[in-house]
């Protein structure tokens, strides 16, 4: 059984709003399912002695002190901005949502 | 036939789930160090880290992990030994990066409890709010629809977007399901959301101000057929921002769902909006379709583990639970409860604490700052603090109990400091406000009202005490209001044969 379906893939496609074609639903659910395939080969081999882990490094509290460094003035934090108005970035009308 | 309130909760149980979101009071954001103060400039307090642009990375501000670690003491949690932040996906463009860096399935606080007392007809009654979870975030950016309706989103032709916001620290405090409340659940809900704010308050890790949103509520509310067990739909209430609201928001809820359920229609589980002017709520985004966040442990933050050392150590900095400060001072100070209620909802505790420290007499002060100061700063829409400072009113008051100033002098101090004429003692010198102290003064305005009524001072000799009334009236008058009276009337009596 595949261990995700076209469904999930379109899905996935949709939450993370990339528009695509039937072609490549078919083609990425086949290419996703090869690499799920081989994560899982991974969890089988970690057994219950080894605790899951979110990060290479076997570090915790990194952390910086309450300090208030200098900020981006206004243009420089527009200046990528693809348009902006009133200082402020100005993006299309939100549909559908509140 | 629609039920009321009070119909509505024979027939339905209601449930309460509170979501409650503290802004903290740190110097910087939550992950990098830009500003936080409120009200600057749009976009005069971002960089590459909280405008998510590529190749910057976050680090955690040690006090936002240390205020929450205090919440979650003050609120009775177990602090976890690990935590991790999540990335909360979503696209919405109140947050730059696409996702909102959170705590998901690893918290920092679990399982904890909050007493909270409210007055009922019946009495006062403690209900335990059972606490899930305490759990740290960020902020999102400010978003300003334009074209439309104003404001609002239906509508508008495109957003402006202030991310000054973005990233600032940003807690969630989450309850357990609060059940059998039965008709207090709104007394409830705003009873715990005023309890959380005065501990807040108290651990000084936020400014807690409803009304610029350092404080915001969300409010869970079902219903259950009375005797049925089965628990109903859930609605959820955005951004409920004052006290007040809360109480109603929970109030107007029951009766719209009882409402619905009577006339055989469903509670439908969606996020709804509070409206201030009527109370009621309006539906805004449908929750049928389960958010998906894809929620994962965010790869570019290492895991928080406070060790016991360091709990220990925030443990023995929590300072006096704002409850039982209460019962000691009003105790200490002799206070009767609905005065002491009106300290507290006038939020002049601190204040008056801090006159009392300087040495005024508890009742003075008391009577000050929620009179004749109150009554100006409400004039003037400010707060009591912002026209007068406390070492000002406890000098004010110390001059009163040794006589030197009468209350009636003591308002025209408060008004000439409020005036900004200057101290307390400059304008009592500007002003000529000293008590006429000076007997022999006094006796020559009394002989002097005495000669201008020399019926009324008869009416005294002869008996008639009330009388003396309006002669004293007199010589305050010839004073200028800056004798004492008591000591008038005892002169005058004397005089007069009395
Ligand atoms: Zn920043």
């Amino acid at each position: 059984m595949a261990a995700i379906s076209r469904d999930e893939v379109a899905n996935l496609a949709r939450l993370a709003r990339i528009s695509m074609s039937d072609a490549e639903l078919d083609h990425l659910a086949g290419e996703m399912d090869v690499i799920l395939g081989a994560v899982a080969r991974v969890q089988e081999v970690a057994g219950a002695d080894v605790p899951p882990t979110s990060h290479p490094l076997a570090v915790s509290n990194v952390t910086r002190d309450d300090v208030v460094t200098p900020s981006l003035t206004p243009e420089q934090a527009l200046s990528g901005a693809p348009a902006s108005s009133e200082q402020r970035f100005k993006v299309p009308k939100i549909l559908g949502e509140e | 036939m629609s039920l009321n309130y009070d119909s509505a909760l024979e027939i339905y149980e209601p449930t309460l789930g509170l979501e409650v979101h503290v802004e903290l009071n740190t110097n910087s954001k939550m992950f990098c160090g830009c500003a936080t103060e409120f009200g600057a400039q749009p976009n005069t307090q971002t960089c590459p880290v909280c405008l998510g642009l590529p190749g910057s990375l976050p680090v955690v501000n040690k006090r936002a992990i240390e205020s929450t670690i205090l919440i979650g003491l003050a609120l009775n949690c177990s602090i976890a030994p690990f935590s991790r932040f999540a990335r909360k996906n979503y696209f919405y463009p109140d947050m730059p990066k696409n996702f909102q860096t959170s705590q998901y399935d690893e918290p920092i606080c679990v399982n904890g409890s909050l007493d909270v007392e409210i007055e009922t007809d019946e009495g006062n009654k403690v209900f335990k709010v059972e606490i899930e979870r305490v759990h740290m975030e960020e902020d999102t950016g400010k978003s300003l629809h334009v074209g439309g309706s104003t404001g609002r989103i239906h509508g508008a032709d495109y957003s402006l977007l202030d991310y000054n916001r973005a990233g600032i620290p940003l807690v969630e405090i989450v309850t357990k399901i609060v059940p059998n409340t039965g008709k207090y659940a709104p007394l409830v809900a705003r009873g715990y959301v005023a309890a959380l704010r005065d501990i807040l308050r108290s651990l000084k890790v936020s400014d807690v101000k409803m009304e610029q949103g350092s404080l915001r509520c969300d409010v869970n509310l079902s219903l259950s057929k009375r005797g049925s067990g089965v628990l109903g739909t859930r609605s959820e209430t955005k951004n409920v921002n004052s006290l007040r609201s809360v109480e109603r928001a929970v109030t107007g809820e029951i009766v719209r769902q009882a409402n619905r359920l009577q006339s055989g229609e469903k509670v439908v589980q969606e996020t709804r909006h509070f409206l201030e002017e009527s109370g009621q709520t309006r539906p805004g985004r449908s929750k049928e379709q389960a958010e998906d966040y894809r929620y994962f442990p965010e790869p570019d933050l290492v895991p928080v583990a406070p060790d016991g050392k360091w709990i220990e150590e925030l443990r023995k900095s929590l300072p006096e639970k704002p409850a039982e400060r209460r019962k000691r001072l009003q105790q200490a100070w002799a206070v009767p409860d609905k005065e002491m209620r009106a300290m507290v909802n006038a939020e002049l505790l601190d204040t008056v604490e801090q006159t009392v420290l300087l040495g005024a007499d508890p009742t003075r002060a008391r009577s000050w700052w929620l009179g004749e100061i109150s009554r100006i700063a409400n004039e003037r829409s400010v707060l009591p603090t912002d026209l007068i400072t406390v070492s000002d009113v406890a000098q004010i008051i110390e001059l009163i109990t040794k006589g030197e100033l009468t209350d009636k002098l003591a308002r025209q101090v408060v008004e000439g400091v409020i005036a900004k004429e200057g101290t307390p003692s400059q304008v009592i010198a500007k002003r000529s406000l000293k008590v006429v102290s000076d007997d022999s003064q006094l006796m020559k305005a009394i002989a002097e009202a005495i000669a201008a009524a020399p019926e009324t001072a008869q009416k005294v000799r002869d008996g008639n005490i009330p009388a003396a009334g309006a002669l004293i009236g007199a010589v305050m008058k010839l004073t200028g209001g800056q004798a004492d009276a008591a000591r008038v009337r005892q002169l005058l009596l004397k005089h007069l044969g009395q």
